[in-house]
């Protein structure tokens, strides 16, 4: 009983925080991008809850409009290395041999280079935005994935039920999609949704030095970022998108805990 | 023996891949040396000066050449200077050095006279009140970024209280408490929860009902056997994150002005100070060649298990 209300309770907050996210620009109260310098460094009031920045622009709407870049990026690059490290950490496990060590040999390289230092150089050769940011950290997160799939598939390929199938006529296709990735994906699905947190913190860091979402677009690192000068006498500029990745990342750490304790039951 | 001799071989070809894509992709993201040079000192210089200046450095040879030139040279330690204030890359790098070894030695000791005691607290009190909130206090240090607990450390602690100075210059007692604080933050929250399941699974052991039976004092049991075994674990985590924590932790540093190498790393980043950048590609990579040696051979050394299966096959 407790379960189940802490489960709806949870599921209830990813789903309002992904709709904020998808529908930002109906849900702004003020244009985020309309500047009224009459109207700068409003302290949080009832017209405007997180008061006003350098330009008079209103926090809430830049929060909200903030949170559109950072959480459907975060989904976006958490989809992708999610699926394409499970892909490739499957052929691994299957295929074995050459193939397995070269590509392990590169998933090494991946994690030995400095995400920083990938970022800056997509940024210098496709120019700077939160897409090349995206791909920096897609380059070095996707290993992850792949260890756990290939790791998986090795330990369930022996296993009687794929020698069964095997035996009766399926072929790698059928094996890998009918009885391989069923079987592994509920732990990869676990490391997909605890990583969410994670790397929206990371995507909002790039953006903070510099290399991910360019102003001005607004993006809760790089918004936290333009106001740091402000801490002192404007402290809401800074504090109000930093309150929003800290909720957010919260809500979704208690998600992946949450799909960890369900799959975990067995 | 053998094996670390082995592990060590297989591991220099890794090293070779690292510098050639961090030079490929140097080459590939920039303008040259001397357009570089140009850019950041603001001199003009005619086409002839900029065609022999090139002709100089080699610039105009084939890519694999300039590759080979620049790895015979590393390896004499030889980094070049950096394009920015022109001195020798090498000696910049290990200057910066003692900054982030003192920042990645104090943090790690905060972590741990918070975490330890405190996971072994919630362990013991498992599912009652203290374990929630240590678990709570945890969760929420788990889902704060860096660089905004850095902000609101320097919110409170320099602004409103003013206890401490918001940005001091020099490396002093007071400039290294909010970095420290905020890098020791998140770790404590990570190894709390990683001490508690260590510290349960280790109580949940048969041995511990035996102990109890012959009525040794659970306070001694606790103390020699549990926290013995679990320290294993601990340590071999804590050896992760003293790896990446010598990476310099680019954000902390660059808020609090903090001199080491992962500051510098954000600066000729964003100074596009390729030769800098690179030092700093290869100190990573040396990092996370030796972090991966040291666990594979203590997970061998620890666990006789692994060693013996090594044997029979």
């Amino acid at each position: 009983m407790k379960n189940k209300i802490r489960f709806s309770v949870i599921s209830t907050l990813v789903i309002v925080i992904i709709f904020m996210a998808i529908f930002a620009n109906t849900i702004c109260p003020y244009d985020p991008y309309q500047q009224d310098l009459s109207i700068a460094y409003q302290a949080p009031s009832a017209t405007h809850l997180m008061g006003t920045d350098t330009y008079g622009r209103d926090m809430l709407s830049r929060v909200i409009i903030g949170g559109q870049v950072s959480v459907l990026s975060t989904l976006c690059l958490v989809l992708i290395i999610s699926v394409f490290g499970t892909i490739i950490g499957i052929l691994c496990g299957y295929i074995g041999g050459k193939v397995d060590t070269i590509i392990m040999r590169v998933s090494d390289l991946c994690l030995a280079f400095p995400g920083l230092v990938f970022a800056l150089a997509i940024a210098a050769i496709l120019g700077g935005g939160i897409v090349n940011a995206i791909i920096a950290l897609a380059i070095i997160s996707w290993p992850k994935y792949s260890r756990v799939a290939r790791g998986l598939t090795l330990s369930i390929k022996d296993s009687t039920y794929i020698a069964a199938a095997k035996l009766a006529g399926s072929n790698s296709l059928q094996l890998i999609f009918r009885h391989i990735i069923p079987n592994i994906i509920g732990p990869i699905l676990v490391t997909a949704t605890l990583d969410i947190g994670t790397m929206m913190m990371e995507i909002a860091g790039l953006s903070f030095l510099g290399l991910g979402a360019q102003p001005p677009v607004a993006e809760w690192g790089n918004m936290m970022s333009n106001g740091r000068s402000m801490l002192q006498t404007y402290p809401w500029v800074v504090l109000s998108p930093g309150i929003a990745i800290f909720v957010t990342v919260a809500v979704f750490n208690l998600f992946g805990d949450m799909v960890r304790d369900i799959t975990d039951k067995k | 023996m053998k094996y670390i001799i082995k592990r060590i071989i297989q591991l220099i070809p890794l090293l070779f891949a690292i510098t050639f894509l961090s030079f490929a992709m140097m080459r590939l993201a920039g303008s040259d040396v001397v357009e570089q040079k140009m850019l950041n000192t603001g001199q003009v210089i005619s086409e002839n000066q900029l065609a022999m200046a090139k002709e100089q450095l080699g610039l105009d040879d084939p890519f694999l050449i300039q590759y080979f030139r620049w790895l015979n040279n590393l390896l004499h330690g030889d980094m070049g200077v950096s394009y920015v204030s022109g001195q020798n890359v090498f000696e910049t790098f290990i200057s910066k050095l003692p900054a982030t070894l003192l920042l990645t030695f104090t943090s790690i000791i905060l972590t741990i006279i918070i975490s330890i005691p405190l996971g072994i607290i919630a362990a013991v009190h498992h599912n009652k009140f203290v374990d929630y909130i240590i678990r709570f206090l945890s969760f929420i240090g788990n889902s704060l970024p860096n660089f905004f607990v850095s902000l609101v450390l320097m919110y409170i602690l320099a602004i409103k209280l003013r206890w401490l100075p918001i940005i001091s210059k020099d490396v002093s007692a007071a400039s290294v408490v909010m970095p420290t604080l905020t890098l020791a933050i998140a770790m404590s929250a990570k190894y709390t929860r990683q001490v508690r399941t260590t510290v349960l699974d280790e109580l949940s052991k048969d041995y511990i009902i035996g102990a109890k039976a012959r009525g040794v004092k659970f306070s001694v049991t606790l103390m020699g056997s549990v926290l013995r075994s679990s320290l294993v674990t601990i340590i071999t985590l804590l050896a992760l994150s003293i790896g990446s924590l010598l990476g310099g932790t680019a954000i902390v540093e660059s808020i609090f002005m903090w001199d080491g190498v992962g500051k510098l790393a954000v600066d000729a980043i964003n100074m596009r100070d390729y030769p800098m950048i690179q030092a700093y590609v290869m100190w990573m990579a040396i990092i996370y060649v030796l972090v991966n040696l040291i666990t594979d051979i203590s997970y061998r050394f620890l666990d006789p298990r692994i060693r013996l299966g090594e044997k029979e096959s």
